[in-house]
Order: structure tokens, then C-alpha cells, then sequence
């Protein structure tokens, strides 16, 4: 049985104020469980396309619908429900530096609680746990009660993956991971989710500069350029070919 | 091996034309503004020899009248604490109003800061008029002028720090879906509150020294004793109060040092 597609994006068009163009009829479904590896050159709208999404990025036309419903009419609370299930990993870690490695990660619990719990830091035993939990998951949790900007970049970047586990998300859309990384730390944190996408069955969404990384990880890449959906196949229809045109054709035109 | 070329600067750019020009206007600027307004600097040089005869008058001073103003100096402590903590606790909501990286809303963004500047246009001194009619001599005066006062410096300094803040962590709570209260708590906050502590220990320490002044005009304190030493003619007793003010500030100072350290 084929899987149902989780996420669709239906004839979806984004342009920006100013006139550029993000993105230009796109039309793809992303399968349940799937790892998806968005390629494609800086600026050619894979930040936008994960951004649409969860709503950070809203877009122009057309449709996106995650579970069977639409979510552009999301608002306030159910928007905010729709975020708890999308975790999101950035290139910049984007951690609260002054605050524990406990509070990074509890911080992603708190769509869970009323707002007013959430200020008096009234989180559940179970959700205490839940953290040390998350942590174990990602090799730190000797660094619990560490300041965040403490940790090496590999590190920081695991607690960020653990502070999206305590969403229990069923999709993780990772923009640019491993970045500002080095290849050993790229490497662990490439595998936590590839391991979290195996064993949790959470659909995984990664966009990435680094062909060879593309094709060690991707069940699925699809390539970005200009805004407009180029390249979409299976992994073992993939081939290196393939992937140089997406960047090249681009580069002769610039 | 040929070095590579390097750019030529302009003969402009080589003579520091700008800097040169900039500091002319300045100095002109300053020597028309003291026409305009009839400062004469060679005044305060003639009558210098009136303000040495003032400081050694203030030179020898009588050490016993410290157990007097003991007092009042710790009300002014009292003051300073109570009027800047109530400023800064009100400053706090409407720095994040005014603040452009919180609030898209330029149209609440600017009727914020609209307020703001218009408190801030008030002086103290006017403040402390008011107030000592309204609530009579004394220091419930003093503290509504201090934290008026403390509010208007405090918000603006607020929100200049929050403005300056890192965003990724914001997005960050965003995306998990957090509340926005959730999102300021959580991620501004932690990113803020060591420059809230030491901007609120500054504003304290420029209250300690604005009630001596307001004490003039009624409002409480060691400003009272102030004048009345002044009045006097009794500088060996102004010099203790101004002593001991600044004993005051270097504490405050002090502990302000200590606290950035300590929090950053």
C-alpha cells in the first residue's frame, strides 16, 4: 500500500512585497515518513518553501495542506497547533543563549501549557523527564544544566533537536542544519535525523547546499531554482548528473 | 614578485577633509551658540578666584554634621529606590509597545512613543512643582516626580536594548508555537535582563542625585538640608552632604559593577 501523502502543496505561488518571486507553482505531495532533501542555490526559495509550511512565510496563491486540511486559514490557537506538531531545526541553532540547556529544551513543550504556566515555569514531572529524555536521545544529557552558549556547535544544535522532540512533531523541517557545522559534527547530527525519521517514523525535511550530503541521507530530493520546482525523484533514480545540472544551469545563467 | 596594486585614495580621502570640515563646524557652532546666548568665557576665568574662595570654604568639613543628615539621606535612598522601581516596572510594558522588532504595528508603535516623549519633555523640576501642590511638601512628591521621571529615561532605554536583541531564538519559540507573552518571556527576557538591571541601577543612581535638587522645592529628603545649608552660607555643611552623596553613588556604582558581572 502506498503511504498517504502528509504535506501538499497545490499550484502554491509566493511573492514578496518588493515583486520578487519566492516561489512559482509548485506542486508536490511529501509522503509520510518520508526524507526529503530540498536542493538548490541560495535564494532559490528552499528557505520559503520550508517556511510556508508552518506558517512562518505565508504565501500568495494556490493551497497547502497538511493532514487532509488547508492551513492558510489557521489562526491564533489552531495556528499555534499546527506549529506544535511541525518542529523546526535552523542553521543558526537559534538557542536562548543565557538560559539552561533544560530551559532550551522545555521551551519546546510550551504550546503544550496555558501561557501563564508557561511564564511561572509550572511544567509537569512528566514533561521534566520528558527533557532528560530528549536529551539522552541526543548524547547530552550530562549538559542539562549548562548554559546553551556553553556547547560547541554540534551541541547547541542537538539541543535544538531535542527542544523540537518535546513537540512529539510528526514532520521536522530542518533549514540549512548543518551549515555552519564541521564535517565530523555534520555528520552526527545528519544521523539523529536520520535516526528519529527511522525509528519515530517523523517525516524529515532538510534543505541542504552539499550535493553528497543530499545523496547519503535523501529518501527523496527535490530541487529548487528560481522559485520553480525542477527536480523531483526517488533517491535510487537519482543520479549525479542530475544534481550538477541543478546547480550548473543556474550558475551559467548568473 | 609584483605586489598587487592597491587602490589610490583621493586627495580628499588622504587629507582627512571630512573630519577636518566636521570639527570646523563644530567649533563655530560652539563659539556662535555662547554669542547668541551672552556666555562669557573669559567671566568664569576673572571670577575664578570667587569659586576657589568657595572651595576652600567647603574644604574643612564639620564631620559632626553627618550624624544629622543620616537621615534624610537615607530617605532620599528610599526615594530614588521607590520612585525608580515603580518608573521601571511601568517602563517595561511599553518599551516592548515601542520596540520595532516586537511590534509591527506602526500605528501603536507610534502613539507609544509619542507618549513617552512627551513625558520625557517634562523636567523633573516641573514635575516636583506639580506634585508639591497636589500631594503638599514631603516625599510622596519626590518619589511621583522620581518615578515619572525614571519611567520616561528608563522606557526609552528599554527599548532601545530590546530592539538590539538577537531574533533567532524568537523565531525559534515561534515555530514551536508559542504564545507571543510565552515568546518574550522565554526568549527576550533572558536576552535583556542584564542590561535592565544595570540601566535600572543608573536611572537609581541619577535619582539619588535629581532629589537632592527636588528637595529644593519641597519634595523630601537631604535636598531640604541642602538648601538650608546653602542658604546659610554654611558651605563646611555642604561639603558633607555632597560627600556623602557620593558615597551613595559609588556604592550604587559598585553594586552595578558587580550585578553585570555577575548576570552577564
Amino acid at each position: 500500500m502506498k503511504p498517504a501523502p502528509i504535506i501538499s502543496f497545490k499550484e502554491v505561488n509566493k511573492i514578496y512585497s518588493n515583486g520578487t518571486v519566492g516561489l512559482k507553482d509548485i506542486n508536490f505531495d511529501i509522503l509520510r515518513g518520508q526524507f526529503l532533501v530540498v536542493v538548490g542555490l541560495s535564494g532559490a526559495g528552499k528557505s520559503t518553501l520550508l517556511r510556508t509550511i508552518n506558517r512562518m512565510h505565508e504565501i500568495t496563491s494556490g493551497e497547502i495542506t497538511i493532514e487532509d486540511e488547508t492551513i492558510s486559514d489557521y489562526k491564533g490557537q489552531s495556528l499555534r497547533l499546527l506549529r506544535r506538531k511541525i518542529g523546526m531545526i535552523f542553521q543558526g541553532f537559534n538557542l536562548i543563549n543565557r538560559s539552561s540547556v533544560e530551559r532550551n529544551v522545555l521551551s519546546g513543550r510550551v504550546s503544550y501549557y496555558p501561557t501563564w504556566k508557561t511564564i511561572c515555569g509550572l511544567f509537569t514531572k512528566a514533561d521534566r523527564e520528558m527533557a532528560v529524555r530528549a536529551l539522552q536521545r541526543v548524547q547530552l544529557a550530562d549538559k542539562i544544566y549548562t548554559r546553551a552558549d556553553e556547547l560547541s556547535g554540534g551541541q547547541q544544535q542537538r539541543v535544538a533537536i531535542a527542544r523540537t522532540l518535546m513537540q512529539e512533531p510528526k514532520v521536522i523541517l530542518a533549514d540549512e542544519p548543518v551549515a555552519s557545522l564541521d564535517p565530523l559534527t555534520t555528520k552526527t547530527v545528519m544521523d539523529t535525523l536520520q535516526r528519529l525519521n527511522r525509528e519515530d517514523n517523523i517525516t524529515v525535511i532538510v534543505n541542504l547546499h552539499s550535493v553528497p550530503l543530499a545523496r547519503q541521507y535523501a529518501d527523496r530530493i527535490i530541487g529548487l531554482r528560481a522559485g520553480e520546482l525542477v527536480y523531483d525523484r526517488p533517491i535510487a533514480e537519482v543520479t549525479e548528473a542530475d544534481l550538477n545540472e541543478i546547480y550548473v544551469a543556474e550558475a551559467e545563467k548568473a | 614578485m609584483m605586489l598587487p596594486e592597491i587602490p589610490r585614495r583621493s586627495w580628499s580621502q588622504r587629507w582627512h577633509v571630512k573630519g577636518l570640515v566636521g570639527t570646523g563646524i563644530l567649533l563655530v557652532l560652539l563659539v556662535a551658540s555662547s554669542r547668541m546666548t551672552g556666555v562669557d568665557v573669559g567671566m568664569f576665568f576673572s571670577n575664578f578666584g570667587q569659586f576657589l574662595n568657595l572651595l576652600v570654604r567647603m574644604s574643612s568639613p564639620t564631620w559632626s554634621y553627618t550624624a544629622v543628615i543620616i537621615r534624610p539621606l537615607l530617605e532620599t535612598i528610599q526615594m530614588a529606590i521607590l520612585g525608580t522601581t515603580i518608573g521601571a516596572a511601568f517602563a517595561i510594558p511599553f518599551a516592548v509597545l515601542s520596540a520595532s522588532n516586537l511590534i509591527h504595528n506602526r500605528f501603536l508603535r507610534g502613539v507609544t512613543r509619542l507618549f513617552l516623549d512627551l513625558v520625557r519633555t517634562l523636567p523633573d523640576l516641573l514635575l516636583a512643582a506639580i506634585f508639591v501642590a497636589v500631594f503638599g511638601i514631603g516625599s510622596t512628591a519626590g518619589v511621583v516626580t522620581l518615578a515619572i521621571f525614571s519611567f520616561g529615561m528608563v522606557s526609552k532605554l528599554f527599548y532601545e536594548v530590546i530592539e538590539a536583541i538577537d531574533m533567532g531564538p524568537l523565531e525559534a519559540l515561534e515555530s514551536v508555537g508559542a504564545s507571543k507573552i510565552t515568546i518574550i518571556w522565554f526568549a527576550v527576557l533572558p536576552q535583556i535582563l542584564n542590561q535592565f538591571v544595570s540601566y535600572f541601577l543608573y536611572t537609581l543612581e541619577i535619582n539619588v542625585r535629581a532629589s537632592t535638587v527636588l528637595g529644593y522645592l519641597g519634595a523630601g529628603g537631604i535636598g531640604v538640608f541642602l538648601q538650608r545649608s546653602l542658604n546659610e552660607f554654611n558651605y563646611s555643611q555642604t561639603a558633607v552632604i555632597i560627600l556623602a552623596t557620593l558615597a551613595v553613588v559609588l556604592v550604587i556604582d559598585g553594586v552595578s559593577n558587580h550585578l553585570r558581572r555577575v548576570l552577564l
